[in-house]
């Protein structure tokens, strides 16, 4: 697939729009061709998310995302709302934690990881989303080290540096989840 | 800054801004434009520019019109409430033949309308919005890097021909992020011998003013201006043409209707079916020319627009009636989705105007 399209979406206050933009730089650092498109609307805290990331080889057309190839999904409103959506042969990850329904769909390849269960576990309860980010990266056999570094550089500031490794701990945690 | 960084279309209008010499930035918030206001507002008190929000969007577009009388480049944005709100000062700033820079990010209206995206306010950008014989030269940004570049141009433009620019944008464009270089060439300003900047006693007293009592004299001023229009049309029209060596089908869309396009002319191609399109960079001036060419040879030109149909009158107007110009729209924060415009261009394929 020379183009991929992701949605994030969840939760305001879950870092969607950041797992959705460290995405989108990684895919930059890797030279490919990126769009970020974040809903907007009359969103607070605990209101509804969701981005729309295109990474691909070609330069992006429409960067709507209204059909995806890889659903992100970290809370039920946004499976109820989105799981219809994905491309037959999709992927959907979903937030197990925060979602205890089965995904119905079943031209799809579901990956079910309790982010925000690990993430409170391991004292880092702000990362469910990068925990996600690990295992997606994981599944689409993309976990280059380079790059990672590269895009956390890029979007985390440097005024909160001392997220960066944080931050690579819960990627990483997030890839060896689907090691098993 | 030669390294491309992603940015949204807000913030790379914002910095492109800066980088074009803009140290003044009047407005006043609205969505979805609110982030070249604050990025403004973070920017511009580490090197020495001003930022103010103004009271009102009245209030700023006439802040804009006091400093574009000093001649320094000055900018206000705001998205289609407000700009309305701003036309009466843009007149002025016309009537008074002076080079300022405006962004409207649009939404959805009429009225206070929504907050999503809209193509809506076209004729009020390119027909003047404001009362009296005018014109502004109107960019319309495709992707972020435009957005940025078009800022820089529309600084130079406004200059060199001494009016008032406007980038006209929408909501995905103002909120979505690409890679974006802002290592961008910007021309030196033109010496501007006609600012007020003090007398110093050693020239005449400069005035600013756009009341001319005398029919004679307002007659004579107007027709000067569209002079410099002409000159404006003959040498500053803009525009991108996608697929249309062979085309048969020929979409007009410009902004983010282009992008959508784009996707359903690749599908259409992949089908067989010779879809194209021409992509106005320049509402105002508009490129009559590539559009009267292709009426010669295209089976039907599509419109594709967030509005009820604004901008096909000019593609009317270009192609002369020699062939059928059709809308494929949606409006009030809706955005057409590339199935439709696919829709349309089979359609067109298949019999003609419908």
């Amino acid at each position: 697939m020379s183009t991929t399209q992701f949605l994030f979406a969840g939760f305001g206050g879950q870092g969607i729009l950041f797992a959705g933009k460290f995405a989108a730089y990684k895919g930059l650092t890797e030279g490919k061709q990126v769009s970020w498109l974040p809903s907007y609307g009359p969103e607070m805290r605990g209101g509804t998310a969701s981005c729309g990331v295109i990474i691909g080889d070609e330069p992006v057309g429409s960067p709507i995302v209204s059909k995806p190839d890889v659903l992100i999904a970290m809370n039920l409103p946004s499976l109820d709302r989105y799981e219809s959506a994905v491309v037959p042969g999709g992927m959907i990850f979903l937030d197990s934690t925060l979602i205890e329904r089965k995904v119905k769909r079943e031209d799809v390849k579901v990956y079910a990881i309790p982010a925000t269960q690990l993430a409170d576990e391991n004292g880092m309860p702000t990362l469910a989303n990068m925990i996600m980010m690990g295992s997606i990266l994981k599944a689409l056999d993309n976990f280059n080290e380079d790059s990672v570094n590269a895009a956390l550089g890029k979007v985390i500031s440097a005024r909160h540096a001392d997220m960066l490794e944080t931050n690579l701990k819960a990627l990483t945690m997030g890839a060896k989840f689907l090691e098993g | 800054m030669s390294e491309k960084v992603l940015m949204k279309g807000n913030e790379a209008i914002a910095e492109a801004a800066i980088v074009a010499g803009c140290r003044h930035y009047f407005g006043y918030p609205i969505t979805p434009q609110t982030e070249i206001a604050a990025y403004m507002a973070k920017r511009m008190p580490k090197i020495g520019g001003t930022f103010l929000q103004a009271e009102s969007e009245i209030a700023a577009i006439n802040m804009v019109y006091g400093v574009a009388s000093t001649g320094h480049r000055v900018m206000t944005s705001s998205s289609s409430p407000g700009v309305s709100l701003k036309s009466e000062g843009i007149s002025y700033l016309a009537g008074c033949d002076l080079p300022a820079f405006i962004v409207n990010v649009q939404r959805g209206g009429p009225g206070l309308g929504g907050i999503q995206p809209s193509q809506s306010d076209y004729f009020q950008a390119t027909r003047g919005g404001g009362h009296g014989d005018y014109h502004m030269i109107v960019l319309a940004p495709s992707s972020v890097q435009e957005m940025a570049d078009l800022t820089v141009k529309g600084f130079e433009l406004a200059d060199q021909y001494r009016m008032p620019t406007m980038i006209l944008a929408d909501g995905t464009m103002g909120q979505m992020m690409e890679p974006v270089s802002l290592d961008i060439k910007v021309k030196p300003a033109p010496e501007k011998p006609w600012a007020t900047t003090g007398t110093k006693m050693q020239r005449k007293h400069n005035v600013v003013n756009s009341l001319l009592l005398s029919p004679e004299a307002l007659e004579r001023s107007n027709f000067e201006r569209f002079e410099r229009y002409k000159i404006v049309e003959e040498n500053e029209t803009l525009y991108e043409e996608y697929c249309m060596e062979d085309a048969e089908i020929c979409i007009a869309a410009f902004g983010i209707a282009a992008r959508v396009s784009k996707n359903a002319i690749n599908e259409a191609r992949s089908q067989g079916i010779k879809a194209g399109m021409i992509r106005p960079i320049t509402l105002w001036p508009f490129p009559k020319k590539p559009f009267a060419e292709a009426a010669n040879r295209v089976k039907q030109i599509i419109s594709v627009e967030l509005s009820m149909g604004q901008m096909i009158e000019d593609v009317q107007l270009a192609s002369g009636g020699k062939v059928p110009v059709t809308l494929c729209n949606r409006v009030g924060g809706m955005i057409p989705s590339p199935e439709q415009v696919l829709d349309a261009i089979k359609a067109a394929n298949n019999g003609g105007a419908k």
